[in-house]
């Protein structure tokens, strides 16, 4: 046995992954981003008006706060559909301590707090009882937004203390509102969180197998009942944004936001089956679904069809490279049996 | 060769990437026991999942009868009377025993319309009844599969097979996880099989089992078709040489290391059904062999010392000082780490490049501030990597890329990479190449040369005979025989983990 | 045998509905009239009938969001080919929505089954796509009762012994698919198919093409509820149904039909579906305002899943031949 230690030739990484990397599915919707703003440019002259513009982020901005630990949560195999449920009840209960006064801050306090308090019951029932996270979120789902039905009914709350308008109506310098500055802020936390930390890689690892990282000595459960809470957390700061904007309260508030959400997630290139997917995606897929419904808007095209074209583009994001693949195996297949 | 029954012709499968099968040949004969032997990834299951019609072959021909057939899928083969014991259990939990062996083949009311819309269930009881107590099996047909224990289910799987009228029936490994009693009751099964006529093809590697039961031998190597013929013609060294391509005498790389104090004591560790009264010490630089059939719970007792189970009773100590282990985490932080039996599932994140395997247990204490430090992550793997010589393109390369052997050498590096104290292998070289194995057991003697305890769980005896200083073996959840590595003969084991006692 | 039926969750369950429904019996002795009793029924039909269907899909290990978007698109279809040819017989329409259903639902299917894509992300699409499809087809407009044909409102109400052919439509479904999960192959495959996908297709079954057929029964229940959803309501618009999926999905997990595939029967989905039904008729009569009904069945479903979870917790292996031994060994 040759004993002597052979220095190993093998290099820490390959320059052709560095080349597939330019071959992404992010690159591809960067591309798609920049074609349909040609397109609406074209089409339309008020497109590249920048209050235009910046009116136009408000139609998304609630939404992609919460698509942003929601693509971590997905990444873990994981998912909640409880999401506008929480807003409900965390707008909810807003409009209730707003009745009785309280002032700004505390108001904005108890929507983060309440929507943190929603996502930890879901990460409870999902790690203590080890239930799929689809049906414990589907029955959160009725409870949470019940709980704003049994407090509410059919009413409205419209008191609200001076100030609480600027959340999702101020501006912070020139055409940048403060739904927009935080929305990029947390854009760059959620980044730094899944692609520079330990959290991020944990997540990863779990997506992929969440028995060997387990056995790596990870906490699994410990980690997905964070991302629960995170999602919760964030879920109440859309609350916070959304209720500011709107002015008012109603239990029916942000009806069927969970599946735009989940849309935009899946759109940015995050497996819905966990273990892959970038901010980076879902921050472009964000900004691709507000361009497009802008551009309809402007082409007064009603947006019930947006929901169809939403619809399409995510069965084509899914479909497309299982289409792909089949195609590759049988061109393998065909050579192999050359050989 | 003509009067074969079922036979294949220069058949041949292709993955994308592997020859699972080039051109091989076999032929099965009505009445005989047709041994098919190989070492692990010599393409035997490709080969049943062919025949039975789970994949399409991509050349070759397979015939049947004398006339060319071709299975689109497993109703196909199922329909001409071929079935088939699976080496994985492929029965549904939380359907009935009855409904488990008729599964795909119903037995339906007579008449017209019912004859196609309306399946016989007293029928399938009443049969199942009979196909049970046909071999021995004594259980209630209405009972659900998920209540039974192993050795039922396997012969729940056997009844399977036999529903059918068959005429091929295939066995793929089928004593593995079965005790010397079902073993022998399975070996009078195929002698009635045989004697009633049928082609059977017994895949195993055990060669006791060769030379008690078969008639003929086929033999395959690295997807080839090596050889073929009467058992009587033949003998061990032989089908050895067919198998591996040389001669080897198994030679283990065990170094004598002089065994230091305590390191680890284990004392009285019960679970309420998997396991009880377990008690062992583990010295400094000794390498403690676990000898037991499968499900005899030894997994179990190692995944309780790696904190991975819970409702455990009982002390562990190490160096004298009780610790207490509920979370892999914990057993970790004590120098305790586990090579699990299952890699794929339990050992490694095969999506994530190796050396994200390599820091993943202890990616906090590479971390600063929380953020990755990945410049010391890539250190610490090229580091542990190159000493297992791992052969790969890049460390940045998917663990999914890498052969059986390197994915298990990821592992181990893994775990080195902490720093352990004990580290524990559960069957270690299990699905590996013969190079692999060679490596692993020559890194075993390296360890302990090091300072470092290890404790071997395995099924293969040479293994535990070449490679232990002490060999525990296990029978159904206890511990019933230490043996030391002087005292230690294939036969005093065997009869130990079989439920015997040594007699000497 | 007794025993085991009370402990079943059938059995439990059915005992719950029973003290809910007699309970209220007693501050309202007019709930539990037979006539009453009927019409609880006929309210439920619909959930029963979709509830159905979904348990299919889920047995399959999957999940079919786009039944209400189906029962919208297709009841719109329905009611505008009758707003426009009112002279069209009733066989005709019902067969139509039928087929339409049977197409959304067929639609589904074959992306689950050929390009194995999963179910979840399908109909998530297939929904906004039925749903925003509504709205094109009817350009938004609404079809009114004035609009439609007094035999196509009239038949879901027609009564036969006291009961409305809406209820007699469900009773028939439910025997229909008594019968065909317990005696039919083709009803056996969707428990093997969902319950251990590898060891059917061992079996010769054809796991894509039986969640293709989960999928196809799933879409054709939700086009025939389509017909007798608008029918019932005599108006059909884009928002008809909003919702409702998650309704029949939690009438599922009520009755015990186990998310990750293969557990499930008939029995205990249509009592899922019955203990909604009389929740949500109870509350009115003891006096709860009808905002209550979304929370409690929430809860329920909350409830029944970790009453799932503790009970058929994945039951150890039993290595011990004793599992006392180790009780007799301190003994010792």
């Amino acid at each position: 046995m040759d004993t002597t230690i052979k220095k190993s030739a093998t290099p820490d990484s390959m320059f052709t992954s560095k080349l597939q990397g330019l071959l992404r599915w992010e690159s591809f919707l960067v591309l798609i981003v920049f074609l349909v703003c040609v397109m609406n440019s074209y089409l339309s002259p008020y497109f590249l008006d920048p209050w235009n513009l910046s009116d136009a982020t408000f139609n998304f901005t609630e939404k992609a706060l919460i698509a942003l630990p929601m693509a971590m949560l997905i990444i873990a195999k994981e998912i909640d559909i409880s999401v506008a449920a929480i807003i409900s009840l965390s707008s909810t209960l807003m409009g209730l301590v707003a009745q009785m006064g309280a002032p700004v801050y505390v108001v904005a306090f108890v929507g983060v707090f309440v929507g943190a308090g929603c996502g930890l019951v879901n990460g409870v029932l999902v790690t203590r009882f080890n239930i799929p996270s689809i049906v414990v979120t589907i029955g959160t789902m009725s409870l949470f937004r019940g709980i704003s039905y049994i407090l509410l009914g059919d009413q409205v709350i419209r008191e609200y203390p001076d100030g609480f308008e600027f959340f999702g109506q101020g501006y912070v310098y020139w055409v940048f509102s403060f739904e927009l500055v935080l929305f990029a802020f947390f854009a760059l936390v959620f980044y730094w969180l899944l692609h520079r930390t330990t959290f991020g890689r944990y997540t990863y690892a779990i997506g992929n197998n969440p028995t060997a990282s387990y056995y790596s000595g990870i906490k699994v459960n410990k980690h997905r009942l964070i991302l629960f809470t995170l999602v919760g957390i964030m879920s109440g700061v859309a609350a916070v944004l959304l209720t500011s904007r709107l002015g008012s309260t109603r239990p029916s508030i942000a009806m069927g936001w969970e599946l735009s959400i989940i849309t935009m997630v899946v759109l940015g290139g995050v497996s819905i089956l966990g273990g892959s997917g970038t901010i980076a995606g879902v921050v472009l897929a964000v900004i691709l679904m507000g361009l497009v419904t802008f551009g309809m808007g402007l082409l007064n095209i009603p947006g019930i069809v947006m929901t169809i074209i939403v619809g399409v583009m995510l069965i084509t994001v899914v479909s497309l490279p299982v289409l792909i693949a089949m195609y590759k195996t049988s061109l393998k297949r065909k050579e192999a049996k050359a050989l | 060769m003509n009067n074969a029954i079922f036979s294949l012709k220069k058949v041949s499968k292709v993955f994308p990437g592997v020859k699972a099968l080039d051109g091989v040949d076999l032929h099965l004969y009505p009445g005989q026991v047709t041994a098919l032997i190989g070492e692990n990834g010599a393409g035997k299951s490709t080969l049943v999942k062919t025949m039975t019609g789970i994949y399409q072959p991509d050349g070759g021909e397979i015939i049947f009868n004398g006339k060319p057939v071709q299975f689109h899928s497993p109703h196909d083969s199922h329909a001409l009377g071929i079935t088939a014991i699976h080496q994985e259990t492929v029965l549904f939990d939380d359907l009935t025993v009855a409904e488990n062996i008729f599964l795909g083949n119903y037995p339906m009311k007579k008449g017209p319309m019912t004859k196609r819309f309306s399946i016989d269930w007293p029928a399938m009881v009443t049969r199942s009844q009979e196909i049970l107590s046909s071999i021995n099996a004594q259980m209630d047909p209405n009972q659900i599969l998920r209540e039974l224990s192993i050795g039922q289910k396997h012969m729940v799987g056997i009844a399977r097979a036999l529903s059918v009228d068959a005429k091929v029936v295939i066995l793929d490994e089928p004593t593995a996880a079965l005790s010397h009693h079902e073993i022998h009751e399975l070996y009078e099964l195929v002698n009635t099989l045989r004697d009633q006529g049928k082609a059977i093809l017994f895949i195993t590697h055990k060669f006791d089992e060769i030379f008690t039961l078969a008639d003929r031998y086929t033999v395959f190597r690295d997807g080839s078709f090596v050889g073929e013929g009467f058992i009587k013609d033949t003998n061990e060294a032989q089908l050895v040489e067919m198998m591996v391509a040389r001669s080897i005498e198994a030679t283990y790389p065990k170094k004598d290391v002089k065994i230091g104090e305590t390191l680890l004591e284990v004392s009285n560790l019960c679970h309420t059904t998997e396991f009880a009264d377990i008690s062992f010490n583990l010295e400094k630089g000794e390498i403690l062999g676990v000898y037991g059939l499968v499900g005899s719970g030894r997994t179990e007792v190692m995944q309780a010392l790696f904190g991975t189970t819970d409702h455990v009773t009982g002390s562990v100590k190490m160096n004298g000082k009780e610790v207490i282990i509920h979370s892999p985490k914990e057993a970790i932080d004590n120098g305790i780490v586990y090579v699990p039996e299952e890699r794929q599932k339990q050992g490694i994140v095969l999506e994530l490049p190796i050396y994200q395997n390599v820091s993943l247990p202890q990616m906090e204490r590479l971390a600063k501030h929380g953020q990755i430090d990945q410049e010391g992550e890539m250190a610490l793997a090229r580091q542990y990597c190159e000493r297992l010589q791992v052969k790969a393109s890049c460390w940045d390369e998917k663990v999914m890329n890498l052969s059986g052997g390197n994915q298990q050498k990821v592992v181990i590096a893994k775990w080195l990479a902490t720093n352990p104290k004990v580290i524990i292998l559960d069957e270690p070289t299990k699905g590996i190449d013969i190079g692999s194995k060679a490596a692993v057991h020559e890194f075993m003697s390296e360890l302990v040369d090091s300072g470092l305890s290890v404790i071997m769980v395995s099924s293969e005896l040479p293994e535990i005979l070449g490679m232990s200083d002490r060999i525990l073996v296990m029978n159904e959840g206890l511990i019933v025989g230490e043996l030391s590595r002087a005292d230690a003969t294939p036969e005093k084991v065997v009869s130990l983990a079989t439920g015997g006692s040594v007699t000497c | 045998m007794l025993k085991r039926l009370i402990y079943s969750r059938e059995g439990v369950l059915s005992i719950i509905v029973l003290a809910m429904f007699f309970g209220v019996g007693v501050i309202s002795p007019d709930f539990i009239s037979l006539s009453n009793s009927a019409s609880i029924f006929n309210d439920t039909s619909i959930l029963i009938m979709l509830a159905l269907g979904q348990m299919l899909v889920i047995l399959t290990r999957c999940i079919d969001l786009s039944v209400a978007a189906n029962v919208a698109f297709t009841g719109m279809f329905v009611a505008m080919v009758n707003q426009y040819f009112p002279e069209l017989p009733m066989a005709l329409l019902i067969f139509l929505s039928l087929f339409i259903g049977a197409l959304l639902g067929a639609i589904n299917g074959l992306f689950v089954w050929l390009l194995k894509v999963p179910s979840i992300v399908i109909t998530l699409g297939t929904m906004s796509i039925y749903r925003g499809a509504t709205f094109l087809l009817s350009d938004g407009a609404w079809v009114n009762s004035h609009q439609m044909s007094e035999s196509f409102i009239g038949l879901p109400r027609y009564e036969i012994l006291s009961m409305p052919v809406l209820g007699w439509m469900a009773i028939a479904a439910i025997i229909l698919f008594f019968w065909a999960m317990k005696f039919s192959v083709w009803g056996r495959n969707f428990y093997s198919a969902g319950g251990n996908p590898m060891a059917a297709f061992y079996s010769g079954v054809n796991v894509g093409k039986v969640q293709f057929y989960a999928f196809l029964v799933s879409g054709t229940l939700s086009g025939l509820c389509g017909y007798l959803w608008v029918s019932r309501f005599a108006v059909a618009y884009v928002d008809v149904a909003n919702g409702f999926e998650l309704q029949v999905i939690a009438a599922c997990v009520i009755g015990g039909v186990s998310i990750v595939g293969g557990l499930g029967s008939v029995v205990g989905c249509v009592i899922g579906a019955l203990f909604i039904g009389v929740v949500n008729n109870a509350l009115p009569i003891i006096g709860v305002s009808p905002f209550w009904q979304m929370a409690i069945s929430g809860l329920v479903i909350i409830i029944a899943v970790i009453a799932n979870a503790t009970s058929d917790k994945d039951k150890a292996r039993i290595i011990l031949r004793n599992p006392n031994a180790n009780d007799e060994i301190r003994a010792n």
